[in-house]
C-alpha cells in the first residue's frame, strides 16, 4: 500500500499548515446517544486498531494520536424501520451517498429506499479527516458494511427472542425477518419499536463477498435525484435563516496585500448595515445583497501591495528548491521517493543505446466549482453553527474554533450536499468570514463568494516542472529513469514500468500562488510527463507505443487495462490519415489502473497557415478499480473526468501578474463545454476478486498525455507543456 | 430607480417591492425563495441561472427584474405539473445526467427552451443549443442523452439508444 499512502499523503504543504487537529474527543456516552437519536436501536462501531490504520492510510500519518479513540461509525434504526447511517464523508457529486446507501442496504438486507445517509454534520456524525484521496469507497464503505452486517446479525437475535425462535431459524429479506416456511415474520420496524438501545458491534464480522452482491455491484441512479431535477435540494447558498443578513467582503487590490486604512463612515450610515474591520479583514453585513454591495462600494480602503511574480517567471521560480523552513513539518521531504532510488542511473545510461533528457511543465489551473464557496453562520450565545460546502467539515470546525478562540465543542459545521469541489474546498475561509460578520451583527449571515472571488481567493492546482532523464536499448528495454518533479507533487509519481535503475523524486518549491489539492493531485502532471516521455522513447527506438509499453510492464492489472483500451479503440488497426492522430497513455494511482486512447484532428486555422486547432474527437478509456460498486456511477465519473481533463490538457491556465489573477471570470477562463465533448467509450474491468478502490480521481490522469501523443502522431510536433493548445498549436516547428 | 411590485412566476402572481434594476436571479432567490435557480458566475456565461421569460431562454443573473415584469417567468420549480415530473426531469434522472447537480436546473431550463423551438434536435443541434451552459463535472454526454430521451418521448422506456 506504499503507493497509496504516498498518493494521498501529499496534499501539499499549505493544507498541512491549515490543518487543525481536533481538540475535542467525542466520548462515547450511551445517554447522549439516546438523547440525540431518540427511540430505536443504535449500532456503534468501535474504532478499532484496524480502522485506525485505515485512517492512517487515508493520509494523515502524524495525527493518528489525536483521533477520537472511541467510535468509527454508527447506524440507527428507528421505529418506522428507517435505517440511518452516519458518516463524516460529504457528497460533492461523487455520488457516494448512493454507493454508501447500496453498501448498507446490501448488508442489512433492506430495500435501498429505507436507508438514509447523514453526512458531514459534525454534531451528528463520527469524526472524519475529510473527503479526499478517493478514500470513501476503500475505507468508509467497508466500515459501514461491517456495521450493517453486524447490526443484521444482532437484529436477528433480537427478532428471534420476540418470535421465540432460535436465531438460526430466521433470516432477513427486504427488511422483514422470516423463518424458513414464512409462518413467522417480524418487520424491522417492529423490532425497533419502543426500544432505546445502544449496541456496540463486534470487530470481527464478515461482510458479503463482491461475487454475492445483489444491491451493490448494480447500477443505481442518484438516490435523491428527484430533489435535484426539481430544484428542491438546498445547497449552502440556498439556505435561509430567520433574520439573516447578507455579507460582502472587501478584497484587497492584490494578493498578499495588507490593510493600511479604511474609511467606513459613509457605509455605516446606511440603515441596517454592520461594518467589520479586524486586522486584514474588512466586510459588511446588510439586510439584502444589494445593500451589502452598495455599502461595500462606499468604503474607501488603502491597501499596501508588494511586488509579486508573474507567469513569465513561474517555471524558473519553481525550479528553485524551497528553503528548509518552508518544508512540511512532520512528514518529510522524502515522501516523494518512498521506494528510494534503485540501481544506478549512471550504469543505466551507460548500457542504453539511446538517451533522452526532457522537461515538461504544467500551469496552475482552477477548480472552478460551479457553486462558489458559500457559508451561513449563526451564533447562539457562544455556540456557533455554520453551514458550508467543505470537503473537511471537522477541519473547518477546527479553523472556526481557532479563529474565534472557542473550543471545538462550541462549533457545529453542517455540510449539505455541495455543488462540487474537485479538491478545491478543503478550507474554511468563507465559513470564518461569515462567522466573523455574524458575530459582529448579532444575526445569522450568509456569504456567497462571487465567481471572481472564487477564482482569486481560493487556491489552485499546483503548477510544476518535471525533468526526466532516461535511457533505452535498441530492443526497447528501458534501462534508466531519473524523474524530478518540482512543486506539483508526488501523486502518481511511481512507475509500473520495470526499470532496473530509477530515481524518482519530488521537490517542494515556494509557490508564488496559493495552491492545494485538486482531483488526482499531481498525478495528472506526473502521468503527462511520464507517458509523453515513454512515447518519445518508443519513437527513439522506432517501436509502436503500445508494444513498447507492454515490453516494459509485467504488472498484469496494468497490462489488462492497456490491452482492453487498445482493443476497444482499434489501436494498430487505424490507418493514419492527414490531420488525424492517435495516442495512448496508461497509469496507476489510488488503487485504480487506467489506460486512455485518444483520437484527435488537426484543423488549419483560416487566414493563418502556421496555426492549427486541435479537436479531441474520440476517447476510449479502460479502468479497473477492483470490484465495481455501481457501474452506472463509475462510468459517469469516468466520462466526467475525461471531459474535465480536456480543459487542463488543451486550454485551462491561470494567468497572473504582480499579485493579480488576470483571468478570474468565465469570459476569460475557458472551461470544457458541450462542444469540447468527444465521443467516449468506457471499458470497465470489474475485478470482483479485489477490494473496491475509489474512482473519483484517477480517471482524469490519462487524457492529457494521450492527447499530447496523438498530436505528435498527427503532426510530428512534441508538446511538453500543459495546456497543450490554449490558442491552437503552432505548426512552424514541424 | 423605478420599482417592480409584482411578478408572474410559474403561473402565480407574486408581490414584491424591489428596484427594477436588480437582477431577476436575486429577486427569485432572495425575495421569493425560489432557490432552484442558481448563481454560478454573474456574467451570463455558465447558464446555472437559466429561466424562461415568456418562453424565451433568459440568463436571470444579467437580466434586470424590470425587464421580466409583466411577463410569464418559468423557473425549475414550475416545470413539474400536478406532482408529475416534466419529461426532461424524468430524462435527466434516467440518463443519470448529474453529479453535483448544481448546473441541473439551468440545464433543464435551457433544454426546455431548446425543445420548444426544435422538438427533435440532432446531437449537433443539442451541442450548439446548449453550449452556453457549463457542467463543471463535465458529463455533457449524459446531458445530451437526457435531452435525446426527452425529445423522443422515451423517458419511460427501459432501454435507451445513444
Amino acid at each position: 500500500m506504499i503507493d497509496d499512502r504516498e498518493a494521498t499523503d501529499f496534499i501539499e504543504a499549505e493544507r498541512y499548515e491549515l490543518f487543525v487537529a481536533p481538540g475535542y474527543n467525542f466520548h462515547f456516552d450511551r445517554r447522549e446517544f439516546i438523547k440525540t437519536f431518540g427511540v430505536g436501536i443504535l449500532f456503534v462501531v468501535p474504532l478499532t486498531r484496524a480502522f485506525s490504520q485505515q485512517q492512517d492510510e487515508s493520509g494523515r500519518g502524524g495525527f493518528n494520536s489525536t483521533l477520537p479513540s472511541d467510535i468509527g461509525a454508527w447506524i440507527h434504526i428507528d421505529e418506522k424501520g428507517v435505517v440511518t447511517a452516519f458518516t463524516g464523508k460529504v457528497e460533492f457529486g461523487q455520488n457516494i451517498r448512493t454507493s454508501l446507501t447500496q453498501a448498507v442496504a446490501e448488508e442489512l438486507h433492506v430495500p435501498v429506499g429505507s436507508v438514509r445517509v447523514v453526512m458531514g454534520d459534525t454534531e451528528l456524525v463520527p469524526f472524519d479527516m475529510g473527503t479526499f484521496g478517493s478514500r470513501t469507497t476503500p475505507t468508509m464503505a467497508p466500515q459501514l458494511r461491517k456495521a450493517a452486517a453486524a447490526a443484521r446479525e444482532m437484529l436477528i437475535v433480537m427478532a428471534a427472542e420476540e418470535l421465540k425462535l432460535q436465531p438460526g431459524e430466521l433470516r432477513i429479506v427486504d427488511a422483514v425477518f422470516v423463518n424458513h416456511d414464512k409462518s413467522k415474520t417480524l418487520t424491522l420496524a417492529e423490532v425497533a419499536r419502543g426500544r432505546k438501545l445502544v449496541k456496540v458491534i463486534p470487530e470481527n464480522i464478515a461482510v458479503t463477498k463482491a461475487v454475492d452482491w445483489t444491491i451493490a455491484g448494480k447500477s443505481l441512479t442518484k438516490v435523491d435525484a428527484g430533489d435535484f431535477v426539481t430544484g428542491r435540494h438546498r445547497y449552502t447558498s440556498d439556505i435561509k435563516r430567520e433574520g439573516m443578513l447578507y455579507g460582502k467582503i472587501l478584497r484587497p487590490t492584490t494578493l498578499n496585500a495588507t490593510l493600511r486604512s479604511a474609511n467606513t463612515k459613509a457605509a455605516e450610515t446606511i440603515r441596517g448595515v454592520k461594518v467589520v474591520v479586524d486586522g486584514n479583514f474588512i466586510g459588511v453585513a446588510a439586510p439584502d445583497q444589494q445593500t451589502a454591495t452598495r455599502a461595500a462600494s462606499l468604503i474607501a480602503v488603502d491597501w499596501q501591495s508588494t511586488a509579486q511574480p508573474s507567469n513569465a517567471e513561474l517555471f524558473d521560480l519553481l525550479r528553485k528548491p524551497a528553503p528548509a523552513p518552508e518544508r512540511r513539518r512532520g512528514g518529510g521531504e522524502g515522501r516523494g521517493r518512498a521506494s528510494g532510488p534503485q540501481g544506478s542511473i549512471t550504469d543505466g545510461l551507460a548500457m542504453a543505446d539511446k538517451k533522452l533528457a526532457q522537461t515538461y511543465t504544467v500551469e496552475y489551473i482552477a477548480h472552478a466549482p460551479l457553486e462558489p464557496r458559500a457559508a451561513v453562520a449563526e451564533w447562539n450565545g457562544d455556540k456557533l453553527t455554520v453551514w458550508t460546502g467543505t470537503q473537511r467539515p471537522f477541519g473547518v470546525r477546527g479553523e472556526l474554533a481557532e479563529a474565534f478562540h472557542i473550543s471545538e465543542d462550541k462549533v457545529r459545521v453542517i455540510v449539505v450536499d455541495t455543488g462540487s469541489g474537485y479538491g478545491g474546498k478543503h478550507t474554511g475561509e468563507c465559513a470564518v468570514e461569515a462567522a466573523r460578520l455574524a458575530h459582529a451583527a448579532g444575526k445569522p449571515v450568509k456569504l456567497v463568494w462571487t465567481r471572481e472571488e472564487e477564482f482569486t481567493w481560493a487556491y489552485f492546482r499546483p503548477a510544476g516542472v518535471i525533468n526526466i532523464k532516461s535511457g533505452v536499448k535498441s530492443d526497447g528495454t528501458i534501462t534508466a529513469w531519473e524523474f524530478h518533479n518540482y512543486n506539483s507533487g508526488s501523486s502518481g509519481i511511481q512507475i509500473k514500468y520495470d526499470i532496473p535503475n530509477h530515481d524518482i523524486r519530488f521537490h517542494q518549491s515556494n509557490s508564488p500562488l496559493r495552491q492545494g489539492s485538486y482531483r488526482g493531485l499531481a498525478a495528472t502532471a506526473n502521468h503527462f510527463a511520464r507517458e509523453s516521455h515513454l512515447d518519445e522513447l518508443a519513437d527513439a527506438v522506432k517501436l509502436d507505443p503500445l508494444e513498447f509499453r507492454l515490453k516494459n510492464i509485467k504488472d498484469e492489472r496494468m497490462r489488462d487495462v492497456l490491452q482492453a483500451a487498445a482493443k476497444a479503440f482499434g489501436w494498430g488497426k487505424l490507418k493514419p490519415v492527414n490531420g488525424r492522430g492517435f495516442g495512448l497513455a496508461c497509469g496507476f494511482e489510488k488503487g485504480g489502473y487506467i489506460a486512455t486512447c485518444a483520437e484527435i484532428t488537426i484543423e488549419k486555422v483560416p487566414r493563418d497557415k502556421n496555426k492549427a486547432r486541435v479537436r479531441i474527437v474520440r476517447v476510449v478509456e479502460a479502468f479497473e478499480c477492483g470490484a465495481v460498486v455501481n457501474p452506472l456511477h463509475l462510468q459517469n465519473q469516468i466520462e466526467g473526468a475525461i471531459v474535465q481533463a480536456v480543459g487542463g490538457a488543451l486550454f485551462e491556465a491561470i494567468r497572473f501578474a504582480n499579485g493579480k489573477i488576470l483571468n478570474a471570470r468565465f469570459a476569460d477562463y475557458r472551461l470544457p463545454r458541450f462542444s469540447d465533448t468527444p465521443l467516449i467509450e468506457v471499458v470497465l474491468v470489474d475485478r470482483k476478486d479485489l477490494p473496491s478502490a475509489g474512482a473519483g480521481e484517477t480517471p482524469i490522469v490519462g487524457l492529457a498525455p494521450a492527447v499530447a501523443n496523438a498530436i505528435f502522431n498527427a503532426t510530428g510536433i512534441r508538446l511538453r507543456s500543459l495546456p497543450l493548445a490554449p490558442k491552437g498549436i503552432s505548426l512552424v516547428s514541424a | 430607480m423605478p420599482r417592480v411590485t409584482a411578478l408572474n412566476v410559474n403561473g402565480k402572481r407574486k408581490t414584491v417591492d424591489v428596484d427594477a434594476g436588480i437582477s431577476l436571479l436575486s429577486v427569485l432567490r432572495d425575495n421569493l425563495d425560489l432557490t432552484g435557480t442558481k448563481y454560478g458566475c454573474g456574467e451570463g456565461r455558465c447558464g446555472a441561472c437559466t429561466v424562461l421569460v415568456d418562453g424565451q431562454l433568459t440568463r436571470s443573473c444579467v437580466t434586470p427584474v424590470g425587464r421580466a415584469a409583466g411577463k410569464q417567468i418559468t423557473t425549475i420549480e414550475g416545470l413539474a405539473k400536478d406532482g408529475k415530473l416534466h419529461p426532461l426531469q424524468e430524462a435527466f434522472i434516467k440518463a443519470d445526467a448529474m453529479q453535483c447537480a448544481f448546473c441541473t436546473s439551468g440545464m433543464i431550463m435551457a433544454a426546455s427552451a431548446l425543445l420548444s423551438k426544435n422538438a427533435r434536435p440532432s446531437r449537433d443541434e443539442i451541442i450548439s443549443g446548449m453550449n452556453r451552459n457549463i457542467c463543471r463535472c463535465a458529463i455533457y454526454q449524459r446531458i445530451i442523452e437526457a435531452i435525446q430521451i426527452a425529445s423522443s418521448g422515451t423517458a419511460n422506456r427501459k432501454e435507451v439508444s445513444g
